[in-house]
């Protein structure tokens, strides 16, 4: 079809492009990737659906704003390479983020052909350009400004300290990225796990950022290794970006919770992702529980719950179930992630809470007692909440218990830096215009400001603080010059 | 990769060594702690820092063959490196005067505990230490230990050298003989510390106990390393590792780390099983 031929009409009428997947009964033997990608066709033949809105209000609904009627209307025409240049004005990792934004929440949500039909399918295009720049051996690096002789640190290597390294590193300043843990990357690697988002992909990035000059020190726990005050007056960087993350994982707080086997999702995903875990005793010495033939539960209904108990169930579990208070529509994991675990045999126990769980004489986990909600009267705020049923409890024989309710925020920054301001939930409180804390020089941006959130507005908010940090850098530089 | 400078058996299994790590070495505190990775793919295993030399940028750790991971660790050289060193993590021993302080050590836990008693003497304390071992042949550190104590007791289960007992019955011994304690600490095996807190206890002295938790990240991410002390889950690697040792449920820690027993013993005997094939253990 050709793409400046076709009417409206002709566009509506193209059913939205399903992504080809790997069969559901396959891949819940491996790790590889569920999705497999859109072909060009496909991805030009969705490209089409896309009805070049005059006012096109996907875009408001991008955190980052895209230019998303633009990118897509280059894929339409075949300009691929022009596409990823357009993503990438906006959103250094399209391959990344076309993956795991919750589109139907963002741009999907809004965008007009979802009023009558499916909505253009943003997410998969945004995952085609990103991985035909990688597949086509042509990535595009940016252009670097000429060298301004400012040093930035930048703390943590998730999502928002990367795009904070890599906006710096164009403006031209040199950027140094300090990293608790052995790899980088942060949720991107220990959290999200291979079949969502494949681990070459992140480390792609990373050698983009490493081809700009931006330099990687794994092993340094800012507030342990070196404290943020050290950094700027011993180490002579000009500003600090706080990347760091959530950290304390919660716990329910119900009895039995210490027993063995009942852990933190974080501490699962972290042992098969990071550690590798899944194949101890060859290439790696990290165990994790053995899943296989057992029954495992995971209790939350997030983004991490769903890859817990998706890997659970890889691993060989044969009843892998998700524990979740409130109903399906409530969940806050992406959509797609749900339809998935629900394809792969994963069985969902809505509208139920564990009350305590049972163990044996050696303290081992051997089941949960829940209860199952229901939604009782209005309360003032009109809002339904769920209310337990009587003598609905029953006891659900489990080997292995995931907690996956959310994160609390790590206190080694604020231990260690006491003038940088924390909020009673102790998130480091920034002017959201510019991400600076209540330190001079020093900026704080994703989950360690939001609380757990999302890839793209830690990606945002790293890109907010690198211009930020450019403009107070460049008024200094300025100063100097006037001397 | 960090270059092991020195590396020297102190006893049969136990070795020591002096690791550069310039930037951990000028920053720690008695207390802390490092988590290891022995090569790329390792297992990340927490070691505490027995000592360091900010001059020379070194940290000195003692590790047990306890498992795969530290008997592949014992087989390192002098100038081997090893993937990874990350610290000082843990929050540092609270160090004050507190007039007679008592430190215990069992096994490898003296090697633990060393730091912070040589930083209690610092602090001006009378320092008692008790030092358990096995048998004369798995003592460590005596001539250390001397040197920050203002008396030293050596223990050991089958009276082979020192005090024919253990720990506990020289505490409560030195306890019955009317001096005043005013701080303890001990660090050993789980059995070990929670004996102690139990000698203790209906004296009111002050106790602490260093636990050992397992261990991922160490900067308060995985909640693998959670303990139960005065009935609120605490972080091992965050707000220990030393607790309070009234407080301290120290059943729930032995259970808790058992979760691996079975793994970690079939990667140890194949581990054992290739050294033998090659002939290197
Ligand atoms: C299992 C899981 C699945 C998820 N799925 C999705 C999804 O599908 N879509 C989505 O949009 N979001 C998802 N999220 C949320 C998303 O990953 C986070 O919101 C995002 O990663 C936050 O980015 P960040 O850069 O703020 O922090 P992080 O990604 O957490 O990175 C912080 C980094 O800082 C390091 N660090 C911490 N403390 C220190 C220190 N003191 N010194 C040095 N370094 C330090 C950490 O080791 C880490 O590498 C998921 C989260 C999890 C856990
Ligand atoms: C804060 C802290 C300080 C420590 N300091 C020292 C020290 O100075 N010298 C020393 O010899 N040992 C020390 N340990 C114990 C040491 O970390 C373990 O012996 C080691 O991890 C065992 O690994 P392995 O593979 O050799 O043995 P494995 O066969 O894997 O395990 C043997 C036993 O060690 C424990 N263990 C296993 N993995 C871990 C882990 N990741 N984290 C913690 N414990 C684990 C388990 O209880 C297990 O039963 C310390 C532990 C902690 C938590
Ligand atoms: S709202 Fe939908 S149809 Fe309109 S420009 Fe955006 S993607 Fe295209
Ligand atoms: S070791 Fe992971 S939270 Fe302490």
């Amino acid at each position: 079809m050709d793409a400046r031929k076709i009417t409206a009409k002709e566009r509506m009428a193209i059913p939205r492009q399903e992504m080809p997947a790997q069969d559901p009964q396959v891949r819940i033997g491996n790790f590889q990737e569920v999705h497999l990608g859109l072909t060009p066709e496909l991805a030009q033949m969705e490209a089409l659906r896309c009805i070049q809105c005059k006012d096109p209000v996907c875009i408001a609904g991008c955190p980052v704003n895209i230019k998303i009627d633009q990118f897509i209307k280059l894929i339409a025409e075949g300009d691929f390479m022009g596409a990823v240049r357009k993503v990438k004005e906006d959103n250094v990792l399209p391959s990344i983020c076309g993956r795991v934004c919750p589109q139907e929440d963002q741009c999907e949500k809004v965008c007009v052909i979802g009023k009558k039909h499916e909505p253009v399918a943003i997410g998969n295009l945004e995952r085609f350009v990103g991985d035909y720049e990688r597949l086509s051996g042509q990535r595009i690096d940016p252009v670097l400004a000429p060298p301004t002789g400012k040093k930035v640190a930048v703390v943590g290597s998730g999502p928002a300290g990367l795009s904070c390294a890599n906006d710096l590193a164009q403006f031209g300043h040199k950027v140094v990225i300090f990293e608790a843990l052995h790899e980088l990357g942060g949720v991107l690697m220990y959290g999200i796990p291979e079949f969502r988002l494949p681990k070459e992909i992140v480390r792609e990035e990373l050698d983009g950022l490493r081809r700009m000059g931006i330099e990687f020190r794994t092993d340094v726990v800012v507030g342990r290794t070196i404290t943020v005050d050290e950094l700027m007056e011993e180490e002579g960087f000009d500003a600090v970006f706080i990347g760091v993350g959530a950290g304390l994982p919660w716990f329910m707080g119900i009895p039995g919770e210490n027993l063995v086997g009942v852990l933190a999702a974080n501490e699962f995903l972290t042992r098969v992702n990071l550690m590798k875990a899944y194949d101890f005793m060859k290439s790696s010495d990290t165990p994790v529980f053995d899943c296989k033939g057992k029954s495992v539960a995971v209790f939350g209904g997030g983004n991490t719950a769903m890859d817990a108990v998706r890997t659970a169930k890889r691993l060989g579990a044969e009843h892998a179930y998700i524990v979740y208070r409130r109903s399906e529509a409530e969940m806050p994991a992406r959509e797609e992630e749900i339809h998935h675990a629900q394809k792969e045999g994963i069985e969902f126990m809505l509208q139920t809470i564990p009350l305590e769980f049972v163990g044996d004489d050696k303290a081992w986990l051997t089941g949960v007692q829940c209860q199952k909600m229901a939604l009782g009267e209005p309360d003032d705020s009109g809002r339904r909440r769920p209310v337990p049923v009587p003598g609905s409890e029953f006891l659900l024989p489990i080997d292995m218990a995931i907690i996956s309710i959310g994160n609390g925020s790590n206190p080694l920054i604020k231990q260690t830096t006491p003038d940088i301001e924390v909020s009673k939930k102790e998130t480091i409180v920034v002017d959201v215009n510019t991400m600076q804390t209540s330190k001079e020089n020093v900026y704080a941006g994703g989950d360690i400001v939001t609380g757990g959130a999302t890839v793209i507005l830690a990606m945002g908010a790293g890109r907010t603080a690198a211009a930020a940090i450019n403009e107070k850098l460049a008024g200094t530089a300025q100063n100097f010059s006037e001397w | 990769m960090y270059r092991i400078v020195s590396a020297i058996f102190l006893a049969e299994n136990i070795k020591k060594f002096e690791i550069e790590a310039p930037r951990i070495a000028k920053k720690r505190k008695a207390g802390q702690f490092v988590i290891i990775r022995i090569e790329q793919n390792g297992e990340r295993i927490p070691l505490t820092i027995a000592d360091s030399d900010p001059e020379k940028g070194t940290i000195t750790i003692i590790a047990q063959g306890a498992g795969k991971s530290t008997r592949e660790l014992n087989r390192k050289e002098a100038g081997d490196s090893i993937a990874d060193v990350v610290g000082p993590l843990g929050t540092p021993s609270h160090i004050e005067h507190f007039g007679t302080a008592v430190s215990i050590g069992g096994g490898v836990g003296t090697a633990i505990a060393y730091p912070t008693a040589a930083a209690l003497k610092e602090a001006g304390n009378y320092v008692i230490t008790i030092n358990g071992a096995r048998s004369k042949d798995l003592v460590i550190l005596e001539e250390e230990m001397k040197a920050v104590s203002d008396e030293a007791y050596i223990t050991t289960d089958d009276g082979s050298y020192g005090f024919h007992g253990f720990v506990t019955q020289k505490l409560q011994e030195l306890i019955d003989s009317g001096k005043k304690i005013d701080f303890v600490l001990a660090i050993g095996p789980i059995p070990m510390m929670r004996a102690v807190a139990e000698v203790t206890r209906p004296y009111g002295i002050k106790t602490v106990v260093s636990l050992n938790p397992i261990m991922i990240d160490g900067t308060g991410m995985c909640g693998g390393c959670r303990v139960t002390v005065g009935n609120e889950i605490k972080f091992g690697c965050i707000d220990g590792p030393e607790f309070d040792a009234h407080q301290v449920d120290f059943k729930n820690l032995a259970d808790r780390n058992r979760i691996y027993h079975h793994e970690e013993k079939e990667a140890d005997e194949a581990f054992a099983h290739r050294c033998n094939l090659t002939g290197k253990a």
